[in-house]
């Protein structure tokens, strides 16, 4: 497609070109027509994205205060290799449950990408089971994270205080992986009311949601894809910044 | 029902979405737990309208305290900060900002945009009651043990959790909690608001065709969707620091003769929290004014807004701006001298888009056909008291200039001109405005007028004399200043003053009051578009609109919303769903 061919309305109707000129006169059409600013996204799927906008800020909040603390205190920060470290064989492995964990999570969002292609082939079963597999990879990261707390509250670690150094170690700790671990909970069960919904059929039938009595499609796996890689996403910063640090 | 219109660029597969909606089927789900945007902003105003009588009644004490200091015994110093505590709290956030984003937003957005509803009815109404909830929680603090928090609106720490604080035991872990509801109910119902206006407008409907009471909610809503994370971090940090006993906000300390056991956090994290909040909180309140407020002297001076485009993107400029300006609340706080130059810079620029848009309401009223109904003299009081706001907001800006003003009277007179007087004219203008189209009935205009004379003149009696006092070093928060060798004692008279005119400015809201009510079933019938007025809501086919508010089709929008004395039309305005092409100079 050349520049010339295409106008206004190609813009918007033709095929879809990476052209920069191509897509920022679609952005052009897209901002100034009446409507609707996204023309490809449903009311859903724009929620989903400004809803993650505002939770970006919540946990960019979170980790700055956690680094503000960590800059404030004049006691000393644990030293996060030696915390998290588990002990097999009776030699330390430093951050191996850690990585694990992180492993675990990533792929689940590999399943998740495979679980919206399905959908949007519509095979149903499949999609189901991905999505179940997405879910089990979750709750498995959630489990793990159960552990690591548990083993540190063993060894001494409170929200007010811990045996190694700054205790806004383990205030910063239990909020910013508590938080995620919420966020990642809340994930699970929504896959796995997800996944029923699947399973039964709703999306093919459009059949109406129990509370918002709008009828699902498979598009709903997509946006709840897009929550799962936020989630993931918010991992990898808390991984670097908190683990690595 | 079918959308038998397609819009000029129409052929959209998302467009069966704005005809699905629910349909209440019982007493309950039509008027109690409705999911129908009109229902859901009347619950929010009128809930928000209810708090907001109880910070009035805090205000009237708080004033009694000021200006007859001693009379009210039951007034010591512990009750006085829970005051001006609550006081602030439930005006900045549970009245201004849930009466314009969930009042005035739910209402008007999916009526001035030509939709059916919000587009998540279902979340739209638990916003609603999830902000009753934290309601609930805030008033549950005046009954629990040791009573409300007293910290200061601001809820600094260190002092907000210590001991020496009144609410110390229960007071605050309410505030804090209800905060953090405040703000899960607000996302439910901020996704609401900006989906409806990037996604769900009628036919035709650009933005760029939008009132600017939907431009100044919608960017409203995109700030507090951005500025309340930071207080919902704030709060949780705290929540923690008072009940864990985790130390992000509690430095070292010793109360008392004995080391607490806090050490090593940053009561500064805190007020960078809560100021990135803080301020687009202001803007929060105030933009969806400056939007009501161009849109009622269009209406009532009979002509079209001037500049449109530039009022539009000095909404969106201060919206922006709004999140760089924060710590200019924090110049006596302990900052790098060249962050306080950085800040005073921003904040001094915000001027230029908020002068642009004084100029444009003005040259608006320029030489317009002025008709001076209730609504039009509420908004242009408005005009009046925010450019006074906004001028002394010049001197508070300056760094040098703010520090000997700091936490005195001047201050307490800049943010009520504002942001609290100045928004607060447009909640009155607006529900004086709205209100036929709502009920179908007119308020009585002759009580709107002594309420509004009352009303603008006794806040500027009350207002006006504070900047002096803040001049003269009268510190704000002082539970009294007599005795304090730096207050002269004609200071003591003007405050006596302020307060007898602050009881009259209170007393005077029970004719607004009665107004609203009487006039449900007395006032004068209003037709469906009693101001002639272009915008959309004014062209539903009922009033009160009914469930879906437009019929079997969606209106479809031909013209901007501003169409008012256009020369060669048959009536002096153009709603903005009339097709007939009006050239200016044309003959009918």
């Amino acid at each position: 497609m050349t520049q010339t061919a295409a106008g206004h309305g190609a813009a918007l109707q033709g095929p879809p070109s990476d052209l920069p000129s191509t897509r920022l006169r679609r952005l052009s059409a897209e901002w100034s027509g009446d409507r609707q600013v996204f023309a490809d996204a449903s009311w859903r799927k724009a929620m989903m994205w400004i809803f993650l906008l505002s939770d970006t800020f919540v946990f960019g909040c979170f980790l700055i205060g956690y680094m503000t603390v960590r800059m404030s205190t004049p006691v000393p920060w644990p030293n996060p290799s030696q915390v998290f470290a588990i002990e097999i064989a009776g030699k330390p492995w430093p951050l191996l449950l850690i990585a694990i964990m992180t492993f675990v999570l990533i792929s689940s969002s590999g399943t998740m990408a495979m679980a919206v292609a399905s959908g949007y082939r519509r095979s149903r079963r499949t999609t189901a089971l991905l999505m179940g597999l997405t879910a089990l990879l979750g709750a498995t990261f959630v489990g793990m994270q159960a552990f690591e707390w548990t083993k540190l509250i063993y060894e001494g670690v409170r929200p007010w205080a811990n045996p190694w150094g700054a205790e806004q170690f383990g205030s910063a700790f239990f909020m910013v992986t508590g938080f995620h671990g919420t966020h990642v909970t809340i994930g699970v069960i929504a896959l796995l009311v997800m996944v029923c919904k699947v399973w039964r059929g709703d999306f093919d039938t459009g059949r109406r949601g129990t509370f918002t009595s709008r009828p699902g499609s498979y598009e709903n796996v997509e946006i709840m894809g897009l929550y799962w890689h936020f989630v993931d996403l918010v991992w990898v910063f808390i991984f670097a910044l908190f683990y690595l640090w | 029902m079918s959308d038998a219109i397609t819009g000029p660029q129409g052929g959209s597969t998302l467009l069966p979405e704005a005809d699905d909606l629910y349909h209440p089927h019982s007493w309950w789900t039509r008027y109690v737990f409705s999911q129908d945007a009109k229902v859901i902003a009347i619950q929010y105003a009128g809930t928000a309208l209810a708090i907001g009588f109880v910070a009035l009644i805090l205000s009237w004490l708080i004033r009694l305290q000021l200006g007859f200091p001693g009379l009210a015994t039951f007034i010591g110093p512990a009750e006085y900060y829970q005051l001006i505590t609550m006081h602030g709290m439930i005006m900045v956030v549970y009245l201004l900002t849930a009466v314009f984003l969930g009042g005035f937003g739910n209402y008007l957005i999916p009526l001035m945009l030509g939709a059916r509803d919000m587009v998540f009815p279902y979340l739209n109404m638990l916003s609603y009651w999830i902000y009753l909830l934290a309601v609930l929680v805030l008033v549950a603090s005046f009954f629990a043990p040791g009573g409300p928090t007293g910290a200061g609106w601001t809820l600094y720490p260190p002092q907000a959790i210590l001991a020496g604080t009144p609410g110390q035991p229960w007071g605050i872990v309410l505030m804090l909690v209800s905060l953090i509801l405040f703000i899960a109910g607000f996302t439910m119902g901020g996704v609401n608001y900006v989906v409806t206006v990037l996604q769900a407008r009628a036919p035709g409907m650009t933005l760029m065709r939008m009132p600017l009471t939907v431009w100044g909610i919608f960017t409203a809503t995109v700030l507090a969707l951005l500025a309340f994370p930071a207080l919902l971090v704030g709060a949780v940090m705290m929540l923690f620091d008072r009940l864990l006993g985790t130390s992000f906000f509690m430095p070292a300390i010793i109360e008392a003769g004995q080391r607490l056991r806090y050490g090593g956090g940053s009561p500064i994290l805190f007020q960078h929290l809560f100021w990135f909040f803080g301020h687009p909180e202001v803007y929060i309140v105030a933009l969806p004014a400056f939007g009501i407020v161009s849109d009622l002297i269009s209406t009532h001076a009979r002509k079209n807004i001037f500049g449109y485009r530039m009022m539009v993107w000095a909404i969106v400029a201060i919206g922006v701006l709004s999140f760089v300006v924060w710590a200019h609340h924090m110049y006596v706080s302990g900052m790098n001298p060249y962050f306080g130059f950085f800040f005073a810079t921003t904040t001094l620029i915000i001027a230029i888009p908020t002068a642009i848009k004084v100029y444009n309401w003005v040259l608006t009223l320029w030489r317009g056909d002025i008709h001076l109904t209730v609504p039009m003299l509420f908004a242009i009081a408005f005009i009046v008291t925010f450019l006074n706001g906004g001028l002394t907001g010049l001197f508070l800006g300056n760094v040098v200039v703010d520090v000997p003003l700091s936490d005195t009277m001047f201050v307490v007179a800049h943010f009520h001109m504002v942001m609290g007087v100045a928004p607060i004219l447009v909640i009155f203008g607006g529900l004086y405005h709205w209100y036929p189209k709502v009920t179908g009935r007119m308020l009585d205009a002759r009580l709107g007028q002594i309420h509004f004379w009352i009303t603008f003149l006794g806040a500027y009696a009350i207002f006006f004399p504070m900047h002096y006092l803040g001049l003269l070093g009268v510190p704000r928060r002082y539970y009294e200043t007599t005795g304090l060798g730096f207050v002269p004692p004609s200071a003591e008279t003007l405050n006596a003053f302020i307060s007898l005119v602050a009881f009259v400015v209170g007393a005077a809201q029970i004719l607004f009051l009665f107004n609203l009510l009487h006039s449900l079933r007395h006032g004068a019938p209003a037709g469906g578009n009693p101001w002639r007025a272009t915008t959309l809501e004014w062209q539903t086919p009922e009033t009160p609109p009914p469930h879906g508010n437009w019929g079997p089709n969606l209106p479809v929008v031909y013209r901007w919303p501003y169409d008012y004395s256009v020369p060669g039309a048959p009536e002096d305005f153009l709603p903005q769903n009339r097709p007939d092409p009006v050239r200016a100079g044309g003959g009918p």
